[in-house]
């Protein structure tokens, strides 16, 4: 490219990078079209959930750690009370397990189509915001919203109110809804089923960069439906352990820039979890409309494009809402509201899909139930080392474009995973020093 | 000098949380676009790219101050700002994190971090009131959307938002709900507790575990002795004011009165 000045240092800044949950910085450093640095800085600063969590008693778990995210606090809960449960020996089935799968569908619902329509669709269309964004596409910013809400209503029904529900318990939960309650929920759904539809074809006829990268996918994978609530860990390399291994494959580690720890697999490095990993490991428990909506806009099964996690979490939303329709004309109140059990002394573990990806938690607990010690691994955390891999290979790529769309596409790579760094512990802040 | 007319500018400013009240602003679905017609949108990095200067008429804040830097940064944010709204537990009371007051940081650092010289951080989580002068707080872990829209319609009108300080004992009775303490002995936290979410705990056949932190004038000691009574122990008292508003000073001293020496 002969036209662009030859200059010894380029640098672009974000000072704090905008549309993700928590506070984080990005600096790249370039001497001229080589990258020589990648940082995904997280300044969100620590809240050490894992130490407040000593002394407290098992059943108070779900809803502190709730705390930890406003926008996925059911992935927390969930896996609270699966890993209390796991040390009681309590088998949550049937239409308990039915219920904690609707109230989760409700949580992906919510937390994708904020993602989808507010976050991330004006760097496609290249708006600021949705608000602005809105002026243009009234009629789908509408729309959306009103699926968002949808999602929302199913977190308030089941769980009480749509930010930190107050009804998931250990051994199920507190309060059982009707059927009467669940009913307009299913008359909005069925809206929702086409509009859903909709977001799927509105999404994949966005442009996407050209740029894919091999990645290690990791996911649950439960072999007869969808992974949300529960599943093996499994991966592209072939990965198969249950649960209870985590900790022995993946590894979190501290770097200097950031308050969050990056976790990577042992021997594989930097992995990928979320929607792109689900949908490559699970593309065969997706109902055939959703196979069928992902045909339509040309994806296979599996998308390497990260760029394209767009259109397969709205892949997602519409497996959601079908899955909630499933589950609501199918459910008959249980007999209890939860499974009786004792407590006892032990180590659990419980991990679940979070909107963003698996969300991983092992507490040890005494005889009389206080936690004595708390691991609790963020999709966000697991995501990090990929995110920086990301733009360490889009970079180069894209060199010829100005400092001003230059940053701005990084802002959207990052945006691709949907970081919640409040999650992860830990903002956003961009920085590009060409040298 | 005739007056320009022109939209009201608000901003939303995050410290240590967890996203969830600024939320509360994005779930306004059916509110949303009708607001963002009404004012000016001009600072919420969580929502949007495009930042307008300031000063802002009215700046809504969620977090609270646990790094030497945010101490520095809220106070740049009341500089640039007519009206400050805290939000939540954690800008209102500490939050979940000023469970930290009453231990060694130290400690905590070096239980979830490998490389604690990494770290950053006040050995306290504090309410924004203590560093700045604020106009109003709003409590609940997380708000209540609905009052949201009260507070920021009253800022923007130059009223006084009305929103109840009564107990959840009230709302409970309204809703209708049977008493969780009376029919069923469960510990409740509902009389001292403040108003605004509807009474759903007791709802939902469970105890008020204290999201909107206490009401005005509240009676902890009352309440603790008819708990001893029942039979709870000491930790478990301590346990139930230890929780999302710890460190709002009714529950603080309360706490304290049930705690073991290291423990204050």
């Amino acid at each position: 490219m002969p036209d662009r000045p030859k200059r010894s240092t380029r640098s672009i800044e974000v000072g704090y990078l905008a549309r993700v949950e928590g506070e984080g910085a990005l600096s790249i450093r370039l001497r001229g079209d080589e990258v020589t640095d990648v940082q995904l800085r997280i300044f969100e600063p620590p809240r050490f959930f894992e130490g407040l969590l000593r002394g407290r008693l098992y059943q108070e778990a779900p809803d502190i750690t709730a705390r930890i995210c406003g926008i996925c606090p059911i992935a927390y809960q969930m896996g609270a009370v699966q890993a209390m449960e796991s040390i009681f020996g309590v088998r949550v089935e049937g239409a308990l397990r039915d219920l904690r799968r609707l109230i989760y569908c409700g949580e992906w619902i919510e937390s994708h189509v904020l993602h989808i329509a507010m976050l991330h669709a004006p760097d496609f269309l290249g708006y600021e915001d949705a608000i602005r964004m809105a002026k243009d596409h009234p009629e789908v910013v509408r729309q959306a919203l009103r699926l968002k809400k949808l999602g929302n209503q199913i977190l308030a029904v089941i769980g009480g109110r749509e930010v930190h529900p107050i009804n998931l318990r250990v051994g199920g939960f507190y309060r059982l809804p009707t059927r009467r309650e669940l009913a307009p929920l299913r008359e909005e759904l069925e809206w929702a089923r086409g509009v859903a539809r909709e977001l799927v074809r509105w999404t994949g006829g966005f442009s996407f960069p050209d740029f894919e990268r091999d990645y290690e996918f990791v996911a649950l994978r439960h072999g007869r439906e969808y992974p949300i609530t529960e599943g093996r860990i499994v991966s592209s390399s072939g990965l198969d352990i249950p649960v209870s291994g985590f900790e022995e494959v993946f590894v979190e580690e501290h770097v200097a820039h950031s308050n969050a720890l990056q976790a990577t697999m042992v021997g594989r490095g930097a992995y990928h979890v979320g929607p792109l990993a689900r949908y490559a490991l699970n593309f065969d428990c997706l109902p055939e409309l959703a196979q069928e909506a992902a045909r339509e806009v040309g994806l296979g099964p599996v998308v390497r494009n990260p760029f394209q996690s767009i259109v397969v979490r709205s892949l997602e939303v519409l497996f959601a809402v079908e899955e909630s329709i499933r589950l609501i004309e199918g459910y008959q109140a249980p007999a209890g509201a939860a499974i009786p059990y004792e407590v006892s002394a032990g180590t659990g573990h419980g991990a679940t899909e979070a909107p963003r990806g698996i969300c991983y938690h092992r507490y040890q607990v005494d005889a009389a139930g206080l936690i004595e010690t708390a691991r609790i691994v963020p999709p966000t955390s697991q995501n990090q080392k990929t995110i920086e891999g990301d733009l360490w290979g889009f970079v180069p790529r894209f060199l010829h474009l100005p400092d001003d769309q230059l940053q701005w596409q990084c802002e959207q790579a990052v945006r691709n995973y949907d970081p919640c760094i409040s999650c992860a512990t830990h903002f956003l802040r961009l920085t590009v020093e060409r040298t | 000098m005739a007056k320009v007319k022109r939209r009201p500018k608000l901003a939303v400013w995050k410290f240590s949380s967890c996203d969830g009240c600024q939320l509360s602003l994005l779930d306004c679905e059916d509110e949303l676009l009708t607001l963002a017609e009404q004012i000016e949108i001009a600072n919420f990095p969580e929502a949007s790219r495009a930042v307008v200067r300031g000063p802002y008429d009215l700046s809504l804040v969620e977090g609270s101050i646990t790094t030497a830097h945010d101490a520095e940064r809220i106070r740049e944010v009341r500089r640039s700002s007519k009206a400050l709204v805290t939000i939540g537990a954690c800008a209102t009371a500490g939050g979940i994190q000023a469970l930290r007051n009453f231990q060694d940081v130290g400690e905590l650092i070096s239980l979830v971090y490998a490389r604690p010289e990494f770290i950053r951080t006040l050995d306290k989580s504090t309410p924004i009131s203590a560093h700045v002068f604020v106009d109003y707080e709003l409590n609940g872990c997380p708000i209540n959307k609905t009052q949201l829209v009260e507070v920021i319609s009253a800022f923007l009108h130059g009223r006084k938002p009305s929103i109840p300080s009564s107990s959840v004992c009230l709302e409970c009775k309204r809703r209708g709900n049977v008493c969780v303490t009376v029919a069923h002995g469960e510990p409740c936290l509902g009389p001292l507790v403040h108003a605004g979410c509807g009474a759903i705990c007791p709802a939902y056949q469970r105890g008020c575990y204290g999201c909107f932190g206490p009401m005005e004038t509240p009676n902890p000691p009352a309440l603790s002795a008819h708990w001893a009574a029942q039979g709870m122990t000491p930790e478990e008292i301590l346990r139930a004011f230890r929780g999302f508003t710890a460190y709002a000073e009714p529950f603080r001293k309360e706490s304290e009165k049930h705690a073991g020496p290291s423990e204050t």
